[in-house]
Protein backbone atom coordinates (compact mmCIF):
# COMPACT_ATOMS: atom_id res chain seq x y z
CA UNK A 1 0.00 0.00 0.00
CA UNK A 2 1.08 3.49 -0.65
CA UNK A 3 1.90 5.70 2.14
CA UNK A 4 3.44 9.40 2.47
CA UNK A 5 3.55 10.58 5.97
CA UNK A 6 1.20 8.84 7.47
CA UNK A 7 -1.62 9.68 4.79
CA UNK A 8 -3.16 6.70 3.11
CA UNK A 9 -4.08 7.30 -0.61
CA UNK A 10 -7.50 6.09 -1.79
CA UNK A 11 -7.08 3.11 -4.31
CA UNK A 12 -8.18 5.35 -7.08
CA UNK A 13 -5.36 7.68 -5.92
CA UNK A 14 -3.20 5.29 -5.71
CA UNK A 15 -2.93 3.95 -8.94
CA UNK A 16 -3.04 7.30 -10.19
CA UNK A 17 0.20 8.27 -7.94
CA UNK A 18 1.63 5.16 -9.52
CA UNK A 19 1.23 5.90 -12.90
CA UNK A 20 -1.57 3.29 -13.72
CA UNK A 21 -3.63 4.73 -16.68
CA UNK A 22 -7.37 4.35 -15.69
CA UNK A 23 -9.03 3.97 -18.95
CA UNK A 24 -12.17 3.07 -20.29
CA UNK A 25 -11.03 0.29 -22.12
CA UNK A 26 -14.04 0.09 -24.59
CA UNK A 27 -14.72 3.14 -25.87
CA UNK A 28 -10.79 4.00 -26.21
CA UNK A 29 -10.49 0.75 -28.12
CA UNK A 30 -13.52 2.40 -30.18
CA UNK A 31 -11.44 5.46 -30.43
CA UNK A 32 -7.86 3.69 -31.89
CA UNK A 33 -10.67 2.15 -34.66
CA UNK A 34 -12.64 4.99 -35.63
CA UNK A 35 -10.05 6.63 -37.70
CA UNK A 36 -8.75 3.41 -39.71
CA UNK A 37 -9.73 -0.10 -39.45
CA UNK A 38 -7.19 -1.82 -37.12
CA UNK A 39 -5.87 -5.69 -36.31
CA UNK A 40 -6.00 -6.94 -32.58
CA UNK A 41 -2.44 -6.61 -32.21
CA UNK A 42 -2.34 -3.15 -33.55
CA UNK A 43 -5.01 -1.58 -31.49
CA UNK A 44 -3.26 -3.20 -28.26
CA UNK A 45 0.64 -1.81 -29.87
CA UNK A 46 -0.96 1.79 -30.43
CA UNK A 47 -3.16 1.45 -26.83
CA UNK A 48 -0.03 0.52 -24.87
CA UNK A 49 2.04 3.70 -26.46
CA UNK A 50 -0.35 6.45 -25.69
CA UNK A 51 -1.90 5.13 -22.73
CA UNK A 52 0.35 2.31 -20.76
CA UNK A 53 2.88 4.55 -20.39
CA UNK A 54 4.48 3.78 -16.74
CA UNK A 55 1.48 1.21 -16.15
CA UNK A 56 0.67 -1.97 -17.09
CA UNK A 57 0.02 -2.84 -20.66
CA UNK A 58 -3.41 -3.56 -21.96
CA UNK A 59 -3.56 -7.89 -21.44
CA UNK A 60 -4.51 -9.90 -24.55
CA UNK A 61 -7.38 -11.13 -22.24
CA UNK A 62 -8.43 -7.55 -21.51
CA UNK A 63 -8.19 -6.62 -25.84
CA UNK A 64 -9.72 -9.71 -27.20
CA UNK A 65 -12.49 -9.87 -24.54
CA UNK A 66 -13.02 -6.71 -25.03
CA UNK A 67 -13.29 -6.54 -29.04
CA UNK A 68 -15.23 -9.27 -28.67
CA UNK A 69 -18.20 -7.85 -26.60
CA UNK A 70 -17.54 -4.69 -29.12
CA UNK A 71 -18.76 -7.22 -31.92
CA UNK A 72 -21.50 -8.99 -30.10
CA UNK A 73 -22.86 -5.33 -29.14
CA UNK A 74 -22.58 -4.39 -32.50
CA UNK A 75 -20.54 -1.58 -32.02
CA UNK A 76 -17.42 -2.66 -34.04
CA UNK A 77 -17.42 -5.43 -37.42
CA UNK A 78 -15.43 -8.30 -38.64
CA UNK A 79 -13.88 -6.34 -42.07
CA UNK A 80 -11.39 -8.97 -44.01
CA UNK A 81 -11.19 -11.58 -41.40
CA UNK A 82 -8.37 -13.93 -43.11
CA UNK A 83 -10.01 -17.71 -42.47
CA UNK A 84 -7.37 -20.08 -40.85
CA UNK A 85 -5.60 -17.57 -39.06
CA UNK A 86 -5.41 -16.14 -35.20
CA UNK A 87 -7.90 -14.47 -33.86
CA UNK A 88 -5.33 -11.29 -33.91
CA UNK A 89 -5.69 -11.48 -37.68
CA UNK A 90 -8.96 -10.39 -37.75
CA UNK A 91 -9.36 -6.94 -38.59
CA UNK A 92 -12.22 -4.38 -37.09
CA UNK A 93 -13.95 -1.89 -38.24
CA UNK A 94 -15.69 0.46 -35.74
CA UNK A 95 -19.89 0.56 -36.80
CA UNK A 96 -22.22 3.37 -36.78
CA UNK A 97 -23.44 2.50 -33.05
CA UNK A 98 -19.90 1.99 -32.28
CA UNK A 99 -19.23 5.62 -33.71
CA UNK A 100 -22.18 7.04 -31.55
CA UNK A 101 -21.21 4.85 -28.69
CA UNK A 102 -17.71 6.65 -28.92
CA UNK A 103 -18.99 10.52 -29.77
CA UNK A 104 -21.73 10.36 -26.26
CA UNK A 105 -18.76 9.45 -24.26
CA UNK A 106 -16.51 12.03 -25.76
CA UNK A 107 -18.80 15.15 -25.48
CA UNK A 108 -20.26 13.89 -22.14
CA UNK A 109 -17.96 15.68 -19.49
CA UNK A 110 -17.11 13.38 -16.71
CA UNK A 111 -18.12 13.25 -13.28
CA UNK A 112 -15.87 16.15 -11.40
CA UNK A 113 -13.89 13.67 -9.40
CA UNK A 114 -10.24 14.47 -7.95
CA UNK A 115 -8.60 12.41 -9.58
CA UNK A 116 -9.86 12.18 -13.15
CA UNK A 117 -6.94 13.40 -15.43
CA UNK A 118 -6.33 9.95 -16.52
CA UNK A 119 -9.89 9.75 -18.62
CA UNK A 120 -9.33 13.37 -19.52
CA UNK A 121 -5.96 12.80 -21.13
CA UNK A 122 -7.52 9.57 -23.18
CA UNK A 123 -10.64 11.47 -24.49
CA UNK A 124 -8.36 14.43 -25.21
CA UNK A 125 -5.87 12.24 -27.33
CA UNK A 126 -9.04 10.39 -28.82
CA UNK A 127 -10.59 13.68 -30.01
CA UNK A 128 -7.50 14.44 -31.19
CA UNK A 129 -7.10 11.19 -33.83
CA UNK A 130 -10.67 11.45 -34.60
CA UNK A 131 -10.15 15.20 -35.77
CA UNK A 132 -13.04 16.14 -33.56
CA UNK A 133 -12.43 19.33 -31.42
CA UNK A 134 -10.82 18.64 -28.18
CA UNK A 135 -10.59 22.26 -27.35
CA UNK A 136 -14.94 22.03 -26.54
CA UNK A 137 -14.36 18.65 -24.16
CA UNK A 138 -11.85 20.76 -22.38
CA UNK A 139 -14.58 23.40 -22.06
CA UNK A 140 -17.58 21.34 -21.00
CA UNK A 141 -15.28 19.90 -18.35
CA UNK A 142 -14.09 23.49 -17.36
CA UNK A 143 -17.81 24.33 -16.84
CA UNK A 144 -18.58 20.62 -14.90
CA UNK A 145 -15.89 21.32 -12.72
CA UNK A 146 -16.62 24.87 -11.83
CA UNK A 147 -20.36 24.39 -11.40
CA UNK A 148 -18.73 21.44 -8.53
CA UNK A 149 -16.27 24.07 -7.47
CA UNK A 150 -19.35 26.43 -6.68
CA UNK A 151 -20.95 23.91 -4.73
CA UNK A 152 -17.86 22.86 -2.59
CA UNK A 153 -17.22 26.87 -1.67
CA UNK A 154 -20.81 27.49 -0.66
CA UNK A 155 -20.10 24.21 1.40
CA UNK A 156 -16.51 25.62 3.03
CA UNK A 157 -18.62 28.78 3.77
CA UNK A 158 -21.56 27.06 5.69
CA UNK A 159 -19.05 25.36 7.82
CA UNK A 160 -18.32 23.64 10.41
CA UNK A 161 -14.58 23.41 10.49
CA UNK A 162 -14.65 19.79 9.77
CA UNK A 163 -17.03 20.35 6.61
CA UNK A 164 -14.94 23.06 5.22
CA UNK A 165 -11.76 21.17 5.25
CA UNK A 166 -13.31 18.42 3.61
CA UNK A 167 -14.54 20.88 1.15
CA UNK A 168 -11.12 22.41 0.58
CA UNK A 169 -9.71 19.22 0.35
CA UNK A 170 -12.08 18.45 -2.85
CA UNK A 171 -11.60 22.17 -3.99
CA UNK A 172 -7.57 22.10 -4.30
CA UNK A 173 -7.89 18.78 -5.74
CA UNK A 174 -10.14 20.28 -8.62
CA UNK A 175 -8.35 23.24 -9.22
CA UNK A 176 -5.16 21.30 -10.10
CA UNK A 177 -7.16 19.29 -12.59
CA UNK A 178 -8.25 22.96 -13.80
CA UNK A 179 -4.70 23.77 -14.25
CA UNK A 180 -3.91 20.56 -16.37
CA UNK A 181 -7.26 21.44 -18.32
CA UNK A 182 -5.60 24.79 -19.09
CA UNK A 183 -2.47 24.07 -19.89
CA UNK A 184 -3.39 21.37 -22.26
CA UNK A 185 -6.28 23.61 -24.07
CA UNK A 186 -2.85 25.74 -24.55
CA UNK A 187 -0.78 23.02 -26.24
CA UNK A 188 -3.66 20.72 -28.41
CA UNK A 189 -1.81 21.81 -31.26
CA UNK A 190 1.27 20.53 -30.15
CA UNK A 191 0.23 17.21 -29.11
CA UNK A 192 -1.77 16.96 -32.10
CA UNK A 193 1.14 17.06 -34.26
CA UNK A 194 2.94 14.42 -31.67
CA UNK A 195 0.49 11.78 -31.83
CA UNK A 196 -1.75 12.26 -35.04
CA UNK A 197 -0.54 9.21 -37.68
CA UNK B 1 -33.37 41.61 -16.33
CA UNK B 2 -32.16 45.15 -17.21
CA UNK B 3 -27.95 44.81 -16.68
CA UNK B 4 -26.07 47.32 -14.63
CA UNK B 5 -23.21 47.06 -16.73
CA UNK B 6 -23.20 45.79 -20.91
CA UNK B 7 -20.37 45.24 -23.13
CA UNK B 8 -21.09 44.73 -26.81
CA UNK B 9 -18.85 44.42 -29.67
CA UNK B 10 -15.95 45.92 -27.55
CA UNK B 11 -12.90 46.54 -29.62
CA UNK B 12 -9.38 47.80 -28.08
CA UNK B 13 -5.76 47.34 -29.33
CA UNK B 14 -2.49 48.43 -27.83
CA UNK B 15 -0.55 49.75 -31.46
CA UNK B 16 -0.92 47.48 -33.43
CA UNK B 17 -1.82 44.58 -30.82
CA UNK B 18 -5.59 43.67 -30.81
CA UNK B 19 -6.82 43.20 -26.96
CA UNK B 20 -10.05 42.74 -27.38
CA UNK B 21 -11.82 42.08 -31.01
CA UNK B 22 -15.57 42.42 -30.37
CA UNK B 23 -16.30 41.69 -26.65
CA UNK B 24 -19.81 41.16 -25.08
CA UNK B 25 -20.97 40.94 -21.61
CA UNK B 26 -23.93 41.66 -19.33
CA UNK B 27 -23.73 42.19 -15.79
CA UNK B 28 -27.17 41.85 -13.64
CA UNK B 29 -27.29 44.09 -10.80
CA UNK B 30 -25.76 42.35 -7.49
CA UNK B 31 -24.38 39.60 -10.09
CA UNK B 32 -20.74 38.24 -9.28
CA UNK B 33 -18.90 36.91 -12.07
CA UNK B 34 -15.67 35.12 -13.00
CA UNK B 35 -14.00 36.54 -16.11
CA UNK B 36 -11.77 33.50 -16.82
CA UNK B 37 -8.73 33.68 -18.96
CA UNK B 38 -4.72 33.08 -19.67
CA UNK B 39 -2.27 35.68 -19.54
CA UNK B 40 -2.80 37.82 -22.72
CA UNK B 41 -6.36 37.04 -23.32
CA UNK B 42 -7.61 40.34 -22.47
CA UNK B 43 -9.76 40.13 -19.67
CA UNK B 44 -7.86 42.91 -17.75
CA UNK B 45 -8.36 45.13 -20.63
CA UNK B 46 -11.93 44.40 -20.74
CA UNK B 47 -12.25 44.87 -16.89
CA UNK B 48 -10.35 48.74 -17.61
CA UNK B 49 -12.82 48.83 -20.64
CA UNK B 50 -15.81 48.12 -18.70
CA UNK B 51 -14.74 50.43 -16.09
CA UNK B 52 -13.95 53.15 -18.03
CA UNK B 53 -10.40 53.40 -17.19
CA UNK B 54 -9.43 53.01 -21.13
CA UNK B 55 -12.18 54.15 -23.49
CA UNK B 56 -12.73 51.09 -26.28
CA UNK B 57 -11.75 51.53 -29.95
CA UNK B 58 -15.26 50.37 -30.95
CA UNK B 59 -18.26 49.33 -29.10
CA UNK B 60 -20.41 50.20 -26.47
CA UNK B 61 -20.09 50.17 -22.30
CA UNK B 62 -23.61 51.07 -21.11
CA UNK B 63 -23.61 51.08 -17.10
CA UNK B 64 -27.23 51.66 -16.07
CA UNK B 65 -28.75 52.84 -19.36
CA UNK B 66 -25.55 55.58 -19.65
CA UNK B 67 -22.96 55.15 -22.25
CA UNK B 68 -20.03 55.58 -20.75
CA UNK B 69 -17.93 55.55 -23.73
CA UNK B 70 -19.77 58.86 -24.74
CA UNK B 71 -18.76 60.64 -21.52
CA UNK B 72 -16.36 63.20 -20.84
CA UNK B 73 -13.27 61.98 -18.89
CA UNK B 74 -14.17 64.39 -15.99
CA UNK B 75 -17.54 62.81 -15.87
CA UNK B 76 -16.06 58.65 -15.95
CA UNK B 77 -13.59 59.90 -13.55
CA UNK B 78 -16.07 61.21 -11.33
CA UNK B 79 -18.50 58.15 -11.75
CA UNK B 80 -15.26 55.64 -11.22
CA UNK B 81 -15.22 57.74 -7.54
CA UNK B 82 -18.95 57.39 -6.91
CA UNK B 83 -20.25 54.41 -8.57
CA UNK B 84 -17.75 51.89 -8.99
CA UNK B 85 -15.12 50.22 -6.36
CA UNK B 86 -11.59 48.91 -7.37
CA UNK B 87 -9.68 46.17 -5.61
CA UNK B 88 -6.32 45.19 -7.89
CA UNK B 89 -3.47 42.66 -6.86
CA UNK B 90 -1.47 45.79 -5.05
CA UNK B 91 -0.49 48.78 -4.98
CA UNK B 92 -3.72 50.56 -4.50
CA UNK B 93 -3.37 51.87 -1.20
CA UNK B 94 -1.51 55.07 -0.52
CA UNK B 95 0.92 53.78 2.00
CA UNK B 96 1.52 57.48 3.48
CA UNK B 97 -1.94 57.22 5.00
CA UNK B 98 -3.47 55.57 7.92
CA UNK B 99 -5.85 52.45 7.22
CA UNK B 100 -8.92 54.22 7.77
CA UNK B 101 -7.41 57.43 6.07
CA UNK B 102 -7.33 55.20 2.95
CA UNK B 103 -10.92 54.27 3.56
CA UNK B 104 -12.39 57.23 3.91
CA UNK B 105 -10.35 58.76 0.97
CA UNK B 106 -13.14 58.12 -1.52
CA UNK B 107 -15.93 59.60 0.45
CA UNK B 108 -13.59 63.02 1.44
CA UNK B 109 -12.90 63.11 -2.49
CA UNK B 110 -16.73 62.66 -3.00
CA UNK B 111 -17.09 65.77 -1.00
CA UNK B 112 -18.59 63.95 2.66
CA UNK B 113 -18.01 65.74 5.77
CA UNK B 114 -14.61 64.62 7.01
CA UNK B 115 -16.30 63.58 10.48
CA UNK B 116 -19.47 61.48 8.75
CA UNK B 117 -16.58 59.91 6.39
CA UNK B 118 -14.51 58.95 9.10
CA UNK B 119 -17.26 57.31 11.12
CA UNK B 120 -18.91 55.50 8.15
CA UNK B 121 -15.03 54.24 7.52
CA UNK B 122 -14.82 53.08 11.02
CA UNK B 123 -18.01 50.89 10.29
CA UNK B 124 -16.09 49.00 7.88
CA UNK B 125 -12.95 47.84 10.25
CA UNK B 126 -15.24 45.58 12.37
CA UNK B 127 -16.69 44.00 9.37
CA UNK B 128 -12.85 43.41 7.61
CA UNK B 129 -12.09 41.73 11.05
CA UNK B 130 -9.36 44.32 11.20
CA UNK B 131 -10.18 46.39 14.43
CA UNK B 132 -7.89 48.07 16.34
CA UNK B 133 -5.63 48.63 12.65
CA UNK B 134 -7.24 51.81 11.94
CA UNK B 135 -4.45 54.34 12.62
CA UNK B 136 -1.94 52.12 10.96
CA UNK B 137 -0.39 53.03 8.22
CA UNK B 138 -0.64 50.50 5.62
CA UNK B 139 2.61 49.73 4.68
CA UNK B 140 2.73 48.29 8.25
CA UNK B 141 0.00 45.93 7.09
CA UNK B 142 0.43 42.36 6.19
CA UNK B 143 -0.89 41.03 2.40
CA UNK B 144 -3.77 40.13 3.53
CA UNK B 145 -4.64 42.95 6.11
CA UNK B 146 -3.73 45.67 3.62
CA UNK B 147 -5.77 43.50 0.96
CA UNK B 148 -8.89 44.11 3.35
CA UNK B 149 -8.38 47.55 3.79
CA UNK B 150 -8.42 47.97 -0.11
CA UNK B 151 -11.88 46.25 0.03
CA UNK B 152 -13.07 48.73 2.74
CA UNK B 153 -11.99 51.24 0.75
CA UNK B 154 -13.56 49.77 -2.88
CA UNK B 155 -17.13 49.50 -1.12
CA UNK B 156 -17.38 52.11 1.15
CA UNK B 157 -19.24 54.08 -1.34
CA UNK B 158 -21.92 51.04 -1.92
CA UNK B 159 -20.82 51.11 -5.46
CA UNK B 160 -22.89 49.73 -8.09
CA UNK B 161 -20.19 47.69 -9.48
CA UNK B 162 -16.99 46.22 -7.77
CA UNK B 163 -14.01 45.42 -9.98
CA UNK B 164 -11.55 42.76 -8.83
CA UNK B 165 -8.33 41.93 -10.28
CA UNK B 166 -6.68 39.23 -9.23
CA UNK B 167 -7.51 40.44 -5.70
CA UNK B 168 -5.93 37.45 -4.70
CA UNK B 169 -3.00 37.10 -6.84
CA UNK B 170 -0.27 38.46 -3.94
CA UNK B 171 -1.47 36.18 -1.09
CA UNK B 172 -1.05 33.03 0.31
CA UNK B 173 -4.31 30.10 0.13
CA UNK B 174 -5.31 30.57 3.38
CA UNK B 175 -5.18 34.40 3.24
CA UNK B 176 -6.75 34.57 -0.23
CA UNK B 177 -9.74 32.57 0.80
CA UNK B 178 -10.39 35.12 4.13
CA UNK B 179 -10.14 38.10 1.69
CA UNK B 180 -12.36 36.38 -1.08
CA UNK B 181 -14.96 35.30 1.60
CA UNK B 182 -15.01 38.68 3.12
CA UNK B 183 -15.24 40.36 -0.47
CA UNK B 184 -17.90 38.30 -1.61
CA UNK B 185 -19.89 38.79 1.89
CA UNK B 186 -19.34 42.39 1.74
CA UNK B 187 -20.50 42.77 -1.91
CA UNK B 188 -23.55 40.55 -1.67
CA UNK B 189 -24.41 42.64 1.34
CA UNK B 190 -24.30 45.96 -0.12
CA UNK B 191 -26.09 45.02 -3.50
CA UNK B 192 -23.03 45.71 -5.55
CA UNK B 193 -22.11 43.52 -8.75
CA UNK B 194 -18.98 42.47 -9.36
CA UNK B 195 -16.50 41.69 -11.92
CA UNK B 196 -13.83 39.28 -10.55
CA UNK B 197 -11.17 39.20 -12.91
CA UNK B 198 -8.73 35.96 -12.39
CA UNK B 199 -6.65 33.19 -13.40
CA UNK B 200 -7.39 30.86 -10.32
CA UNK B 201 -10.65 28.75 -10.43
CA UNK B 202 -10.76 28.67 -6.59
CA UNK B 203 -11.15 32.36 -6.91
CA UNK B 204 -13.95 32.08 -9.92
CA UNK B 205 -15.99 29.40 -8.12
CA UNK B 206 -16.81 32.12 -5.69
CA UNK B 207 -18.97 33.89 -8.64
CA UNK B 208 -22.71 33.54 -9.63
CA UNK B 209 -21.36 32.37 -13.00
CA UNK B 210 -18.28 32.40 -15.06
CA UNK B 211 -17.44 33.50 -18.59
CA UNK B 212 -13.73 32.95 -20.42
CA UNK B 213 -11.78 34.91 -22.46
CA UNK B 214 -10.43 34.09 -25.34
CA UNK B 215 -8.31 35.88 -27.89
CA UNK B 216 -10.16 39.32 -26.92
CA UNK B 217 -13.46 37.43 -27.51
CA UNK B 218 -16.33 36.54 -24.25
CA UNK B 219 -17.32 33.36 -24.64
CA UNK B 220 -19.54 31.48 -21.84
CA UNK B 221 -17.94 28.39 -20.39
CA UNK B 222 -18.98 24.69 -21.81
CA UNK B 223 -20.95 25.53 -24.77
CA UNK B 224 -17.74 25.10 -26.69
CA UNK B 225 -14.97 27.33 -28.33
Amino acid sequence: MTRTSGYSLGLHAQRIVAGVTITPIPTTLLGLLEPAPSHGYELKREYDQLFGSGGKPLSFGQLYGTLSRLERDGHIAVHGAEPGDGPDRKRYVITANGVARLEAWLTQPEKPDPTLQAVLFVKVVLALLSDRPAADYLDRQRAAHLDRMRELTAMRKAGPLSRTLLADFGLYHLEADMRWIDITAARLDQLRKEIVR
Amino acid sequence: MTPILAAHEVTKSFGATPALRGATIDIAPGEIVAVLGPSGSGKSTLLHCMAGIFPPDSGTITFDGTRLDQLTDAARTKLRRTLFGFVFQFGQLVPELTAIDNIALPLLLDGVARRSAYARAGAWFPRLELDGLERRRTGELSGGQAQRVAVGRALVTTPKVLFADEPTGSLDSLTGEKVMDLMVGMARAEGSAMVLVTHEARVAAHADREVMVRDGLVTPLGVGV
